[in-house]
């Protein structure tokens, strides 16, 4: 029986082996085909394509079944001679994308386009995923659950309460009705409290040293909350379309004058246009990086935030194309001088050469937007006190800057010594 | 029976006062007319126009001071053209090549790498993908010009960002690259 067996699975086993191995075999050669088009594909196809949408050009997905192989060979490796000499099917895409040139690939050999687009039509088996948790669903569900529970809790406190109250009640009914007296300890403590009393008021010196005290605190308190009038420190509104600095110049390091570009030369830091936006989100329509789970920021919120943007832009993400129906985002302003004031961002961006970061704090690591500073007048005057100026490749004042340190006897100006305190300087 | 009651009203007005501090309202002033201007400001609302913003987009054809025209269209043919006719007008020196470099820090390097070589942070990143080299690609001044004009591609317009000088100086600064490069 035992040696039946073992032959009858020889028989089975050796073929097997060899078709396992040969498939596997198959397997690996086409995984290594689909990596190396990987990599060829983002070097030097992805500017233009994406594999399964529509981007400059079209999507890759499907392209190889569509044309003949010998047609895609050579289309890409030189498609503008196609164009000029008239194959139908290159005059038909080249009108279909608006005429857009496509560059020409001579270093691509045919086995390179051939793993490119088996990287193109590879569907990777779908992951088995074990059914989402309701957890990670949306950020203003959790935000309503964390309500929620509090809510809760306070209505079960209130519950807690009122049953101790009606405990009580009862204890002292059952109490009276077994004829248990309750001595109420309430008179006694109220003699000794009005014997202090009556002793403080006895005593000239407590009273008025007392009285003192109590208007120098409340006058401390009333002056802090005087002075905290009109400063909008910690300002942090709800934009209408979450915008992560932390994302944007904390991750991916984007430097803060690339969207504020007019702070290099105007008044104004400027809230960046849309089209500044569409320079990368043209390209990056979901958002796949870091989550922030705790606060409810997973990609979906994130790639919900772009397709806000693409709304009021008018983009049309499908077909690629601006609609032309646009539509202004309304951003709150976080930092705000009072209209008696004038500051100018050139001015301390380009000239004084300071760090975004000295006045609007550590925005790089700010998920929403906050005001850092409290922008008060007593703020801008102590930096003008305190910073030196760069007399550097400034031959023209050379002179003055040389008898204004004489006249001061320093090495080095400050702003203020330069007339940085100057009324006119800032109120006009 | 009183102490309780006035327990929930203490505690209800704490609530109150508690919740007037809100980080997401702008705090009260002591004399908004002076805080607050007359005329109309950047980027506030104003009923003087159909749409209520006071940043109106210009009249069509209006010049604004300083500005030259642009002739080569936004086009293949334009591309081409600005390629082998658009000539730089400035006298590149060093003070250019210090401002070029820095202006290419902010708004190329991200992508295009600080040497150009198309290894920017977002490319890095995977963010951006397939950006080419500047070697890779036959440029010239008149071209860098022309797509930071008009964009290409996945590249958008950087017009708004850059004045006519600055361009140009970011176009000598990218070539210097590209020499460095093809060495």
């Amino acid at each position: 029986m035992n040696r039946i067996k073992i032959k009858y699975l020889k028989g089975v086993l050796i073929p097997l082996f060899f078709i396992t191995s040969l498939s596997f075999n198959f397997l690996f050669s086409q995984e290594e085909q689909i990596l190396t088009g990987k990599k060829l594909f983002n070097t030097h196809c992805a500017a233009c394509h994406k594999v399964k949408k529509k981007a400059i050009g079209p999507a890759m997905r499907g392209v190889s079944e569509k044309y003949d192989r010998e047609w895609l060979y050579s289309w890409i490796k030189n498609s503008a001679s196609m164009i000029k000499s008239g194959d139908p099917q290159a005059v038909a895409i080249w009108e279909e994308y608006n005429r857009t040139a496509m560059n020409a690939f001579p270093q691509l050999s045919n086995v390179d386009i051939d793993n490119i687009l088996a990287y193109a039509d590879y569907i990777p088996p779908v992951p088995v995923v074990a059914q989402s948790l309701p957890v990670s669903s949306g950020g203003e569900n959790t935000g309503n659950y964390n309500d929620l529970i509090l809510i809760a809790l306070v209505l079960v406190f209130l519950i807690l309460t009122a049953m101790l109250i009606l405990v009580k009640r009862t204890l002292i009914r059952i109490a009276s009705a077994s004829g248990v007296k309750i001595v109420s300890e309430k008179k006694p403590k109220d003699n000794i409290a009005l014997s202090i009393l009556s002793a403080f008021a006895k005593n000239q010196f407590l009273v008025i040293s007392s009285v003192i005290l109590l208007m120098l605190s409340s006058g401390y308190y009333v002056y802090a909350w005087m002075m905290q009038v009109g400063i909008d420190e910690g300002y942090m509104p709800v934009q209408p379309i979450h915008y992560s600095h932390k994302i944007h110049s904390g991750a991916n390091k984007i430097e803060c004058k690339y969207c504020h570009s007019s702070a290099r030369v105007s008044k104004h830091s400027g809230i960046p246009s849309l089209n500044v936006c569409m320079n990368c989100h043209k390209n990056i329509a979901e958002y796949n990086g870091e989550e922030d789970l705790e606060n409810g920021y997973d990609r979906d919120f994130y790639t919900n935030e772009i397709k806000k943007l693409y709304a009021a832009v008018g983009w049309d993400e499908d077909n690629q194309v601006y609609t032309g129906k646009t539509q202004p985002v309304k951003w709150v302003r976080i930092h705000n001088l009072p209209d008696h004031v004038y500051f100018n961002h050139a001015q301390h961006v380009e000239v004084a050469n300071i760090e975004c970061q000295k006045c609007h704090g550590p925005v790089e690591e700010m998920e929403i937007m906050y005001q850092y500073s409290p922008l008060t007048m007593g703020w801008c005057i102590n930096c003008h006190r305190e910073s030196n100026i760069d007399l550097k490749g400034n031959e023209y004042y050379k002179k003055i800057h040389e008898e204004l340190s004489k006249k001061y006897g320093v090495e080095k100006l400050t702003v203020a010594q330069m007339g940085g305190l100057e009324c006119g300087k800032c109120h006009y | 029976m009183r102490k309780e009651i006035l327990f929930i009203v203490y505690t209800f007005l704490f609530l109150v006062v508690q919740s007037c501090f809100d980080s997401s309202a702008p705090n009260y002033q002591y004399f908004p007319d002076m805080y607050e201007p007359i005329g109309y400001t950047t980027y506030s609302e104003s009923d003087a126009f159909n749409n209520g913003i006071e940043a109106q987009e210009p009249v069509n054809g209006t010049i604004p001071r300083g500005m030259m025209l642009y002739e080569y269209p936004n086009s293949n043919e334009g591309y081409e053209d600005a390629k082998i006719n658009l000539l730089s007008p400035i006298d590149y020196n060093d003070e250019d090549r210090a401002i070029g470099k820095e202006l290419y820090g902010i708004y190329c390097a991200l992508c295009h790498g600080n040497k150009g070589d198309g290894q920017g942070i977002l490319m890095k990143r995977e963010k951006f993908l397939g950006v080419p080299s500047y070697a890779d690609r036959d440029i010239t001044l008149g071209s860098i010009y022309h797509v930071l004009i008009y964009g290409r591609n996945a590249m958008g317009s950087h017009s708004g960002q850059l004045s006519i000088k600055e361009r140009w100086q970011v176009a000598h600064y990218a070539m210097e690259l590209r020499k460095e490069l093809i060495k």
